[in-house]
Parts: C-alpha cells; structure tokens; sequence
C-alpha cells in the first residue's frame, strides 16, 4: 500500500485545529511582540530568549505534535487494554526529543534524502514528520492495512520507504550497524544527506552499538551520522545504574573522537537547538555527531510490564505546555482543544480501522523472496 | 583454466564493470592482500573494513536498504555465527515490511574442511544457512559454477549467501569463462597480484562475458542407473571421483550438484530418484538436523514406493568441532572411502 493514499482525510480537523492556534497567536505574537525588547525577536514571531528563539509557530507546533503523538500512544494503550491487540510498546514520555528530529529531517525517498533508523518508542518522529495516526493504529490492530508490516509485527515497529524510515525491528541495537551502509550510500551520492539512528540507553550494552562508533569514526572515512541514545534510564525493568558504569552514553562517542553532548530529551527547543545544530554540522563536515538525550518513560517497558502511568517521573507536555501557556503562547482552553481534536480524531482512526480487513492465512509465503518469487519448498 | 579464487575474481570484476556492483567488502579483502583466499584483488570497489563481522553484515544490509548492490565477505564461516541475528533480519525483513524494503545483499564465506583448518577455519554453514528464511543460498564446485553463480547472486533482488569451498579455491575446473584467456599463464600474470610490493600492481583484466548459473538448477554431473548421489561442494568431486572408479567396475552412478542449497532443484533430484530407485546425499555439515535430512524427508514422503533401497546421508559427525591432527578430521567429515562403500551397500540393499 502506497503511504501517500493511508493519510486519512479525517484528520483534517485536527490540522485545522492547529492552524486555527497558530493563527490566532500569530495575532497574539504581534501584540505581545511590542512588549519584547528585542526587535531581532519580534521580527521572527519569537517570545523569549527562554524559549531559544524559536518562532511561536514553530512552539506551538512542536506542543501539537507532542500532543498528538501522546494522545496516539494512549489510544494504542487502550486498544490493547480492550482486547484488540496483543501487544503494546511505544514511547510516551519522549516527545519532546522526537518531534523535533521529525520537524528537522529532510524527508523523502532515497539517498539524496535522510535515512532514519529508529527503534520503537519513535512515534514522535513519525507523527512529526506526518504520519497519520490511523496508520499507526492499523499495525497496533494488524490489520492488512497496516502499511508498515501488513499486520505482521508489533506496535510501533515501523516500516515507511517513502520516508526513508528503515523497519524498526525487536533486536535492540541493531539499527546502529544498519545505519552505516545507508549513511555509506549517502556520503558516495554525496548530496548532504544524513543517517540518524535512535536507541535506548539499555541497547547501548549490545555490540552493534560499539560498532557504530568504530565504523562511523574511521579516519577519513568519516561517516554521516546523528548517532542518538534516548536515555530513559531504563532497560526494560533494569534501572540504569544497574547497566552502566560511565557517567553518561555520551562519554562513549568522544573516546572515538565523535563530537557529542547531552542534552534535555524533556525541553523539546534544548533539543531542537540542539539537534539543528548538529544535523548542520553533519551536513556541513560529512563527519558523525553524537547527541543523549535524557528522557522519561511515562508508560513503562510495555504493555507486558502494565503499560500504567508514572507520576514520579517528568512529563514533558506538560512542561512545555504550562512553559507556553506561562508566556501566554498559548492559553490553556486552546491546549485542551489541541487534547480534545486528536482525541477524537484517534477514536474515529481506531473505528474505522477496526473495520478493516486483516491478513489472510494464505498470504504467510507473500514477500519471503521479491517479487513474491516462489519460496515454498513443497512447490520447488 | 581459472581456479575458483580467480573465477570469483573475474565474476566481481565483471560485476563492478556491469552489473552496478559498488562495494565488495570484509577483513583484508581490500588491497594489498586482496581477501586470504585472494579472491577480491584487484578490485576497484574493494575495500578493507574493521574486524567485525556484525559491523560487516549491518553494513550490507545498510547499504542494500539505500538500493547499491555489494558483496561482503566473512573471512571464513566459523565466525559468521555471531551474526545470525542480523542474517535472520536481512532474511525477514522483505516479509516484516510485507514486501516494501528489499536487501539485494551477497554475503560470500569460505566453509568446509580440507585446508587443515583446526576448529574454527574448518566448520561448514549450508545446513546452518538453509535454516535462515528469506535467503538464497548457493555453493560452486567448479570455477565456472562459481563465476555463474556469483553474478546470479548480485543481479539477485534477494539476500544471497555464496558459500565458497575453501579447499577448492586452488582447483582448476575444466571449462573457461567465456572471455578467459585460455593460457593458465596469461591469466595469472594479468589478474593474479604479484609478491612483494603491489602498491603500483593493477590488474590487467580480461572481457569476460556475461555467465549466469541460475539460483535453484542443480546440474547432473555424472550419469548413472542404480543410484543417484546428491551433493554440493567439496564433496561433490569426491563423488564425482568415485562415480569414476566405479564406472570402471561397472558399477552405475549418477551424480547431482545440487549448487543451490535454496532454494533447490526437487524436480532434478526426484527424476533421477525415480530412475534409479537409490539415493544417498553426501556433505561435510554435521549430521543431526542435517540439510540433507530435509532431502532424505521429501524422498521419503513423495518417492517412498519406488524406492529400492533406504535413502541414506553421509556428513559431519554430531561433535563440537573439527580437530586438527589428521586423525581427528578425517573421522569428522566424511571421506572418500566411505562415501563409496556406503554407495556399494546402497546399490546391494534388496527391497
């Protein structure tokens, strides 16, 4: 199924509610412009220096999206809650890291393009880069029209060409070896292209991870990387001072001589500075750069270990939102409408996905080999 | 004639030239040494990598994601195996993307016993490979089948394993590859790096021409009446060998190479098993879940009334390794003598 035809045309509310909030802070900019001393920010429909001098529509957007991809996770939640799913993993509690790297790549297919090799818990990404929610909901439900996996893997294991979203798999740390031949491609196409690769901080300890660091570090041979760690202090129900000795993940890059840092995975415009800073770098130089990001991990491992809230740890939307609404960005009637849209808009995707078809059992042989090539041994 | 190094040599020089092939890649297959077995010298796209074989896998597997064709190499077999996982992957992941993200990717490892290899430059993978879904895996006996196979290999949409008998890197066969030059010597001096310093050697390569052996044809090698005889690398010479002697005792032997472990030739093999009514399935993996048990299973099921005699494999003893000391080696894998008397007692078997 091509990805361009799964965009749900109902979602349109929900867009519309978003412009409808850029729109009218576009008014609200411009008027509380005249009280910013700062005519560099005012110019740009920027608030504050607090807030990086990212423009108001750039915020608001980010808070849409990190909404969006929450209310998404804790729709996936309930419909494995309801008996129409079999497993649930994801990851809420990391918007304000992954929204920002789906705002900043460079979309689009092939290796004039960024490559993104992303591990389970990036729907913030891919909601960022636009993916619509019924998608999502349809591999959580394995329906056959799922378009990343047709209904045969697990919640956010995705799978978009037409993005250039390598398949996320359940093997921890592998994407980090994979990430390399694409990010070898794009060096030889040459075109300033980028591989960005996503992980735990508990898939570090595997040794793909090791190898990253060595093949994108070699001496001239310099690969163009954003090599990520989402630190959420967790590895399934190990804690992280169970599995790590150094300081922090970051530590591990510059011994390669890998640039790198550690940033607020929470603040969503930390890590959007951040993360612009050093895709630009990689594109500028061709060279890697290494980016942690501490996050949380609002609804633990996965549906295996409760999928329950926890309260003990930072919610990064409610943060940023009561940071914009504090600098009246954006009021908080406008917030719960962002809320209550997307809310509505996933129970209508999971509705009508749950109307969709689902695999058949004949189609097991499908897409062993291309071009569905015969690989079944009875018919050799 | 070429031996098998430089016919994989000359079908990657092609490759490059032809057939879109942008990197070949592993420990040591870049130059100067161009690949233990000097199988990759000379090559424009060769290049060196980081001893990691997971590292190597991932990198294929990266660089099929972003639609460029290479070849990686594991230096021998034994140390592929701490990359199943990411084999498993590449396998699986045309089907886990239901059809979306094919991983045209070759992987070539030298298997198999015969060199003297002690434990770990001796252990064989056809069995191991034929367990990991979503590849083709293939295996030459002879140059040309190597040359052939390898460039069916690359222009393959699928992963492709291309096992290399390393005991037969140095046999010659007996046919050429179309556009090699006919003179041994010639050959060698244009392709074959020199000792000492290459830093300014360049190979000299002939045109050699387009030759594919398409992935799943197996080739009769030996015709024969009373028994047919299934094997694949190393030790289809050694079958092909014992036909021989046995002809001249009048004894009727067919052989099969089945060169493509899978997907395989079954309408190849059930002919002959329906001519001959006697099958024995000969390989240098170890014995218990076996390739070729998978083989003896289908002959059963589909063949059981004509067959004359109990279906019979020959492989690699259940042990952990292969130990060094002759002694030890020859007892693990089979050998010539018994591969033949197990022929004789198949053909002597009454239903």
């Amino acid at each position: 199924m091509s990805y361009s035809k799964t965009t749900s045309s109902k979602s349109n509310s929900a867009k519309a509610n978003f412009a409808k909030v850029v729109s009218k802070k576009k008014s609200l900019v411009k008027m509380s412009s005249k009280s910013v001393k700062s005519s560099k920010s005012a110019k740009s429909n920027t608030s504050t220096q607090s807030l990086g001098q990212l423009p108001d529509k750039t915020l608001i957007q980010m808070l849409d999206l990190m909404i969006k991809s929450r209310v998404l996770e804790e729709r996936l939640i309930k419909i494995y809650r309801a008996g129409e799913s079999y497993f649930w993993i994801g990851g809420p509690g990391e918007e304000a890291w992954g929204v920002p790297i789906g705002l900043l790549a460079n979309k689009g297919q092939g290796v004039k393009h960024d490559f993104l090799h992303l591990h389970y818990r990036c729907t913030p990404t891919l909601i960022a880069m636009g993916m619509p929610m019924k998608d999502s909901i349809r591999l959580m439900m394995n329906r056959v029209t799922d378009p990343s996996t047709g209904g045969r893997n697990f919640s956010n294991h995705y799978c978009i060409p037409e993005m250039n979203i390598a398949p996320v798999t359940s093997p921890i740390g592998v994407q980090y070896g994979i990430a390399l031949g694409t990010a070898h491609a794009q060096k030889r196409a040459g075109a300033k292209a980028i591989s960005i690769v996503t992980g735990g901080d508990a898939g570090t300890a595997e040794g793909d991870f090791a190898s990253c660091l060595i093949w994108a570090s070699r001496k001239d041979n310099e690969l163009p990387m954003l090599i990520t760690v989402q630190n959420n202090y967790w590895g399934i129900s190990t804690s992280y001072e169970g599995q790590h000795g150094e300081t922090n993940i970051a530590d591990r890059a510059r011994g390669f001589n890998i640039r790198s840092r550690v940033v607020n995975g929470n603040d969503p415009v930390e890590s959007y500075l951040a993360l612009k800073e050093e895709m630009d770098y990689i594109r500028k130089t061709g060279k890697p750069s290494f980016i942690e990001a501490k996050v949380s991990r609002l609804y633990g491992h996965s549906s295996a270990s409760g999928a329950n809230l926890v309260t003990s740890e930072e919610d990064c939307i409610k943060s940023f939102s009561d940071k914009l609404v504090s600098k009246k960005i954006i009021t908080e009637k406008e917030v719960k409408a962002i809320w209550s849209a997307y809310e509505e808009e996933a129970l209508r995707a999971t509705e009508e996905a749950r109307g969709e078809g689902a695999p058949t059992s004949d189609s097991i042989w499908d897409h062993v080999f291309a071009d569905n090539e015969n690989s079944d041994w009875r018919k050799f | 004639m070429a031996n098998m190094a430089q016919a994989i040599r000359l079908a990657l020089n092609y490759s490059e030239k032809n057939l879109q092939l942008r990197d070949v890649f592993g420990q040591d297959v870049g130059a100067p040494l161009g690949g233990v077995f000097t199988a990759t010298q000379g090559l424009k796209t060769s290049w060196n990598t980081p001893l990691d074989e997971r590292g190597i896998i991932s990198m294929a597997m990266g660089i099929a994601m972003a639609g460029d064709r290479c070849v990686a190499e594991i230096q021998f077999c034994d140390y592929i195996f701490n990359t199943i996982d990411l084999l498993k992957i590449a396998g699986n992941t045309l089907w886990c993307t239901n059809g979306q993200y094919k991983l045209p990717m070759t992987v070539m490892t030298p298997v198999g016993a015969g060199i003297r290899g002690s434990v770990y430059h001796s252990h064989s993978f056809d069995s191991w490979a034929s367990r990991i879904q979503g590849w083709k895996v293939v295996m030459p006996s002879t140059p040309l089948d190597a040359y052939g196979l390898l460039l069916s290999a690359i222009k393959d949409p699928n992963p492709v394993l291309f096992l290399k008998p390393k005991a037969l890197m140095r046999v010659r066969g007996d046919e050429l590859i179309p556009g090699e030059p006919a003179d041994e010597k010639e050959l060698k001096m244009r392709i074959d790096a020199p000792i000492g310093d290459r830093s300014k050697w360049k190979a000299d390569w002939p045109q050699t021409e387009e030759y594919r052996v398409e992935i799943g044809k197996g080739k009769i090698t030996r015709q024969g009446e009373q028994i047919t005889v299934v094997s694949w690398g190393r030790h289809l010479l050694l079958a092909n060998e014992i036909a021989d002697e046995l002809k001249a005792d009048g004894v009727s032997v067919e052989v099969i190479d089945l060169r493509s472990i899978y997907p395989y030739d079954w309408g190849m093999i059930k002919k002959s098993v329906e001519k001959t009514g006697r099958v024995l399935i000969v390989n240098e993996d170890t014995e218990v879940t076996n390739f070729g048990e998978h083989l003896i299973y289908r002959v059963v099921q589909e063949l059981f009334y004509q067959l004359l005699a109990r279906p019979r494999l020959i492989a690699g003893k259940n042990v952990p390794g292969i130990g060094l000391h002759p002694n030890l080696e020859d007892a693990t894998v089979p050998q010539k003598a018994e591969i033949k008397s197990a022929i004789l007692e198949i053909i002597e078997e009454v239903p």
